[in-house]
């Protein structure tokens, strides 16, 4: 019925209505990109600001200035005096945490997919319990493990913390990656007399690259975004990361706002970077998984 | 069809499920190779004993005395937390993904523009949780935030302190949160209609539907599993949000905008009290167990081999 009204629109007023609906989508588009941008524009805005002009009032800085920058980069200030290690701790462990959840996800994965072992449904059932159970929800008791195990105020709870709810992802996507690569190839192999090992090696991760793509990229955002399990193991500023310096800077009233929002930036931009760079793996990596966190 | 049934929760399921188990059932594995199997699960099993079952476990012991859910019930504090929590997570989830939904829809659109505003509205994804809520924080600060200043230009209107209420406090937590992860179930909602196959669509025009005919009896059935599985997923992700409260609102005033997961660190750090911390998360078990059991089953029925 509908279809035939529309037939029977004046060429004209079908015009109208494209234009009218193209205008509407661009008004979206407008207030979108406004919606997605304000907080991003305010934290530059709060960064370029001279101490004294961020509380002018002002929606542009009257003299903008880079000294925000310029303190940060030289750890000129007492919340930022190990900044640079800091920031190299965030490092190590979003790489450490990328590597462990690839090694093991993969592993899981190849041997639950592919050479079925048995009861290899308990292992991905596990993982995908951890997906699905809030990680700070865990956060108390995990503290008191680290404390048990000694670990605490080192890289590597953390490291563990992330690699823990990061390695069910990797297993997810994995599994679904992996039943695109034929068996036969695996099954060829073990008849040439390659043990599973080989295999692995030489045939399943070349294959998996560009899950391994996906799921690294994540893995090292996750970790370098990761707040609670940072905050709550990490307390001395040689082995905090960046995550921990920024959020010190709330425990004073008196923070200047411009150094933590410089501070705020400087900490973003790597993970921004990765995420344009790789954002088409990742997007395949979604796809993949159907849903991810 | 079968790209959707593979990469996302679409479509007749159940059917996999039989094919696979009948193709898992055949063969086992004997002597070298089941010990090099057994090795390569090793670590994964090492890891979930370790940093998952074992905290489990300790956090169940911690909070099974019964006196500390009577000091729970009996704290005012931790009625307005459970009000909170439900509006947090019912509104957060609810409008954002409904609002993902439709976004997903208009970057189905073509045109170089629309990439491009894609290309920003995605932003709020790449940019870390603290950066970005530290930023917010201070956007709606009444005195000197760029909103009320932005608002003030405009219309000579001077705006609220927002964050010095409970409901407007809880409301920018619950924008900001939306604001932040938007973009990400917008992009996997938008990755589930690209997978709707373009005959469909031929083939309803072909009978006459309508565009919103087309919405209802081509794009929202196949899409009703997807976005409930996130749906499901996004509660659970809210219900354990802790960046959000702690960075807009800092759970203030008065801790009257805090949500279960703030409060339980709350309990254990600022106040020394672990146990009741663990026993305030706990509460939350009774949501969290079967919706855990509806997502395990949907993510494998999604998966087919799990």
């Amino acid at each position: 019925m509908s279809v035939a009204r529309t037939r029977r629109l004046a060429p004209w007023r079908y015009r109208m209505n494209r234009r009218l609906v193209e205008a509407a989508c661009m008004a979206l588009g407008f207030v979108l990109v406004i919606w997605s941008l304000a907080p991003i524009y305010n934290m530059v805005v709060i960064a370029l600001s001279e101490h004294g002009d961020i509380f002018s009032g002002t929606v542009w800085p009257e003299n903008p200035t880079l000294n925000s920058f310029y303190v940060v980069a030289t750890e000129g200030f007492w919340y930022l005096e190990r900044f640079w290690l800091q920031f190299g701790n965030s490092f190590i462990v979003g790489l450490s945490t990328m590597f462990l959840t690839l090694l093991i996800g993969t592993l899981a994965s190849f041997t639950v997919g592919r050479m079925r072992l048995r009861n290899g449904w308990m292992l991905t059932n596990a993982a995908l319990m951890t997906y699905v159970i809030p990680a700070s929800f865990l956060a108390i008791p995990f503290y008191r493990i680290m404390q048990i195990y000694g670990l605490t105020n080192h890289l590597f709870s953390v490291i563990a913390a992330i690699t823990t709810f990061a390695t069910p992802y990797a297993i997810f996507i994995f599994s679904q990656y992996g039943k695109s690569i034929p068996m036969e190839l695996d099954e060829s192999a073990r008849i040439d007399g390659a043990n599973p090992l080989q295999i692995y090696l030489f045939i399943y991760l070349p294959l998996m690259a560009p899950a391994l793509v996906a799921v690294g990229t994540y893995a090292l955002l996750l970790a370098w975004n990761e707040y609670l399990y940072n905050f709550l193991m990490l307390s001395t500023p040689d082995s905090m990361t960046v995550a921990v310096a920024l959020a010190q800077f709330l425990n004073s009233d008196e923070s200047p706002w411009n150094y933590m929002m410089a501070t705020a930036i400087v900490y973003a931009l790597p993970p921004m970077v990765i995420y344009y760079m790789f954002r088409q793996n990742m997007a395949a990596g979604l796809t993949m998984g159907g849903v991810k966190g | 069809m079968s790209v959707t049934q593979q990469a996302l929760p679409v479509g007749p399921r159940g059917l996999t499920a039989v094919a696979i188990r009948r193709r898992t059932g055949g063969r086992g594995l004997y002597g070298a190779e089941h010990l090099w199997a057994v090795a390569f699960a090793l670590p994964y099993a090492i890891i979930f004993l370790a940093f998952v079952l074992y905290p489990i476990g300790y956090g169940l012991w911690m909070g099974s005395d019964p006196a500390l859910y009577r000091q729970l019930y009996n704290d005012p504090r931790y009625l307005t937390v459970v009000v909170n929590t439900l509006v947090y997570v019912g509104i957060g989830v609810n409008v954002k993904m409904a609002l993902a939904f439709m976004l997903s829809g208009f970057f189905m659109r073509k045109g170089w523009w629309v990439k491009g505003v894609l290309v920003i509205f995605i932003l709020p994804w790449a940019t870390p949780a603290l950066p970005a809520y530290m930023s917010i924080h201070w956007f709606l600060n009444g005195q000197w935030g760029m909103l009320n200043n932005v608002l003030y230009l405009l219309t000579g209107i001077d705006g609220p302190v927002y964050l010095n209420s409970h409901w407007m406090g809880l409301t920018a937590n619950i924008g900001a949160y939306i604001w932040k992860n938007l973009p990400f179930w917008t992009v996997i909602l938008l990755a589930g209609r690209m997978s709707i196959p373009q005959e469909l669509y031929e083939a309803a025009a072909v009978d006459g539907a309508s565009g919103l005919y087309r919405l209802t009896h081509v794009t929202m059935p196949l899409m009703a599993n997807l976005y409930v599985v996130c749906v499901l997923l996004d509660t659970v992700f809210a219900l354990g949000d802790f960046n959000a409260t702690t960075f807009v609102s800092g759970g203030g005033p008065a801790m009257s905008t805090e949500v279960l997961a703030t409060l339980g660190i709350r309990y254990a750090y600022t106040l020394s009290l672990p146990r009741l911390g663990v026993a305030e998360v706990m509460t939350a078990l009774p949501v969290l167990i079967p919706l855990i059991f509806i997502l395990m089953r949907k993510l494998r029925m999604s998966e087919g081999q799990l």
